[in-house]
């Protein structure tokens, strides 16, 4: 039996990597229910925004407080990461502290006491996030479209991320006392663990043994959580930790001016204002005869594979609201509510798909049922939020897309827009005024 | 106006091409505030001489509006009439002083076929005056305070924020900067064709609260590069019933005044 340890510490390594998995295959199948899109241009640049922006954190450091609070808790991700190397070796062959024997005694020294601080840094910055959040009332992080789920999921994360700390220290201090003691072998310098947890289990004398049996508990609860957390990823607005880097990657490169337009528009139009054409021709050789099944969006299947991304992407960290035209003035429309709103529908599809195996109509769509003509039609399309966001989202496209198919399929703008709309085709201006007028300004 | 505002018509007859076209756009040419920008913008052209154009009842509407309410076909068309003329002139260089035609024409026309060299009148005007050929005197500004609204559609779209600013400073003023300005600059409320409907309800208009904004610093005047913001911060005086004390101008019209035209 004296394998035990070993075997139940790979079963939990392969099971919490196995969902994890399982639930980044769903994701990427939810994905791909969307249209494609190209994006694969101008890579150089591409490689560059994700290395600034994701990693870099260019667009955080905007707003300074959130920027270097967020920047510590990154850091903290990252030492998970390295850590999570030497506890699976440690885990599987059973040894202790495995990498003091690659690094050699001064180096893993240094590696520890860097772990330890930045360890410190998370904890520093998740207790501010936490107050900062839940009692200081920043308004972007306290408004009603938070309530429930998604302020939970916030709090949720800094609870565990601090707990991982503290496993983690509580890890350091007893094996720390325990190499002072001589029971196990000296690697490492821990200074933190010196200063804080060593003095205050100092008090107490604990027994070797006790200490042998916390420093386990510890390691063994530090692992667990790290487990816990990866799986806890899915159902989380953390799943950015992960998805920044591709949504950063496939961000939009062009101008915030310049708006796709439709093919299959031009080609009609081609045809339409070609006096040569023959609408009942067969069509050319290679012509892409195909219409679309639909202009604009009504669903998540409408949207395009980088715009569902987006939506598993958003850290619902409001700072796209919160600089919203339409929503300071107090209207419906918050635009990161429209990226959660399209995650929900997108879930909701998923849970559909698992359950009958392909997707069957559950009379639901994104339009209507999620996201409503009142908010789509209040949008300025003034790009504050596309600027405002640290990942590169773009939940304007997607109301843009909306709106498209309001009008283009159902033609359902409001009716001045309407009117405006027929100036415009009839009179070649969005005012009914007749376009012989156009210069008389030069007369006057 | 007293002197003659050309057509690319009226060059093609003469065999000739001008050095620019003035794209008017539809408010410039119908809405009563918005021909007064240009005007005062033709008026610096033809004092400086620049050799300039307007296409007249050859333009019609870039299709802007319909385009960000979602009518991808009432845009297209339009775009493509408007190439077809373009084309026919072949026009090389485009100014205009609305952003919004600014931004459907440089960065939607290309893919259907328009290519030109757009350009938004404050960017033209800087040029001439680092050419030399624009001269600017502010005495008439001296002190005053203005502060500078940033039209989206000039700014974050198109990322053009310095211009505006580069004339603003040249008038000798004491140029404020709110708090949400250039990249965070907030809209007047009237983009996405919001211009053409009521706004959907809330506690309060856009254009209020960017007035509100833009009064807290007590300006002279509120300066502007688009039609739109124009009407919008008008009317935003308005309501603060403060249009006796505050200006709404447009940059051209600040440097028309300036040059006494
Ligand atoms: S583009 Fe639309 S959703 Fe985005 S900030 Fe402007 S008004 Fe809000
Ligand atoms: S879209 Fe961007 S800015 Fe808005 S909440 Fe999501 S991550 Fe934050």
């Amino acid at each position: 039996m004296q394998y035990l340890d070993n075997i139940i510490f790979l079963i939990l390594l392969v099971a919490g990597f196995g969902l994890f998995g399982k639930s980044l295959l769903k994701i990427y199948r939810n994905i791909r229910l969307g249209k494609e899109i190209n994006r694969s241009d101008r890579k150089a640049e591409r490689w560059e925004t994700m290395a600034r922006v994701a990693m870099g954190q260019s667009r955080m450091v905007k707003r300074p407080v959130a920027g270097i609070l967020h920047l510590f808790v990154y850091v903290g991700f990252v030492i998970i990461n390295i850590e999570l190397i030497e506890i699976i070796v440690d885990g599987i062959f059973g040894t202790h502290r495995f990498l003091a024997t690659i690094f050699g005694h001064t180096f893993y020294n240094i590696f520890t006491a860097t772990l330890e601080v930045l360890a410190i840094l998370v904890i520093i910055g998740v207790v501010l996030f936490f107050i900062r959040r839940n009692f200081y009332g920043v308004k972007r992080l306290t408004m009603k479209e938070l309530f429930g789920w998604p302020k939970n999921d916030a709090n949720w994360i800094l609870i565990i991320e601090f707990a991982l700390m503290v496993f983690f220290f509580t890890m350091n201090s007893s094996d720390l006392i325990l190499q002072q003691r001589g029971v196990l072998a000296e690697h490492g310098s821990f200074p933190i663990s010196q200063m804080t947890l060593v003095p205050f289990f100092d008090i107490f004398n604990f027994d070797s043994g006790f200490l042998v049996f916390v420093e386990r508990a510890a390691w063994w609860l530090h692992f667990v959580g790290i487990l816990f957390f990866m799986n806890y990823l899915y159902y989380s607005k953390h799943l950015h930790i992960i998805l920044a880097f591709p949504s950063t990657w496939y961000a939009n490169l062009n101008l915030y001016g310049k708006f796709n337009n439709l093919d299959s528009v031009t080609a009609e139009i081609k045809l339409m204002m070609d006096p040569n054409a023959d609408p009942y021709a067969a069509p050319a050789e290679g012509a892409v005869t195909e219409a679309p099944s639909k202009f604009g969006a009504e669903d998540v299947f409408d949207l395009n594979q980088v715009q569902l991304l987006n939506a598993y992407s958003c850290t619902e960290c409001g700072r796209c609201t919160s600089v919203c035209p339409a929503n300071i003035t107090g209207k419906k429309l918050s635009p990161r509510l429209i990226l959660m709103k399209t995650r929900d529908r997108l879930e909701e599809v998923g849970r559909n798909i698992d359950k009958n195996g392909k997707f069957e109509d559950d009379g639901k769509k994104l339009l209507n049922d999620y996201i409503t003509k009142e908010e789509l039609w209040a949008c300025t399309t003034c790009n504050a939020c596309t600027e405002a966001c640290p990942v590169l989202l773009d939940p304007l496209s997607i109301i843009f897309e909306m709106r498209r198919f309001l009008v283009m399929e159902q033609s359902a703008a409001p009716q001045e827009l309407n009117l405006m709309m027929t100036n415009v085709e009839n009179n070649a201006a969005p005012w009914q005024y007749n376009q012989a007028d156009r210069l008389n300004w030069a007369k006057d | 106006m007293d002197f003659t505002i050309k057509t690319m018509a009226d060059y093609a007859a003469e065999g000739k091409s001008p050095e620019v076209l003035f794209w008017v756009g539809c408010a410039g040419s119908f809405d009563d505030r918005a021909k007064k920008i240009t005007k005062a913008f033709c008026k610096i052209l033809n004092k400086i001489g620049v050799d300039f154009a307007v296409l007249g009842q050859e333009e019609s509407c870039t299709g802007d509006p319909a385009k960000r309410a979602g009518n991808e076909f009432v845009f297209q068309m339009m775009a493509m009439t408007n190439i077809e003329v373009l084309n026919a002139y072949e026009v090389k260089k485009i100014v205009t002083a609305c952003p919004h035609c600014f931004n459907t024409l440089k960065n939607e026309y290309p893919s259907l076929g328009g290519n030109y060299e757009v350009i938004h009148h404050t960017q033209f005007l800087k040029q001439l005056m680092e050419d030399g050929r624009l001269k600017i005197e502010g005495g008439a500004f001296k002190g005053k305070k203005i502060t500078f609204h940033d039209p989206c559609y000039l700014g974050r779209a198109n990322g053009e924020y310095e211009a505006p600013r580069m004339l603003l400073e040249k008038l000798d003023a004491e140029l404020v900067e709110m708090k949400r300005c250039k990249a965070n600059g907030l809209c007047c409320g009237a983009g996405g064709a919001q211009m053409f409907k009521e706004p959907e309800k809330g506690d309060k208009d856009v254009n209020i609260e960017r007035t509100e904004e833009a009064l807290s610093f007590e300006p002279k005047i509120i300066a502007t590069g688009c039609p739109f913001c124009n009407t919008m911060l008008t009317d935003g005086v308005k309501h603060f019933n403060k249009n006796t004390e505050v200006e709404v101008k447009d940059i051209v019209e600040l440097l028309a005044e300036a040059e006494d035209l």
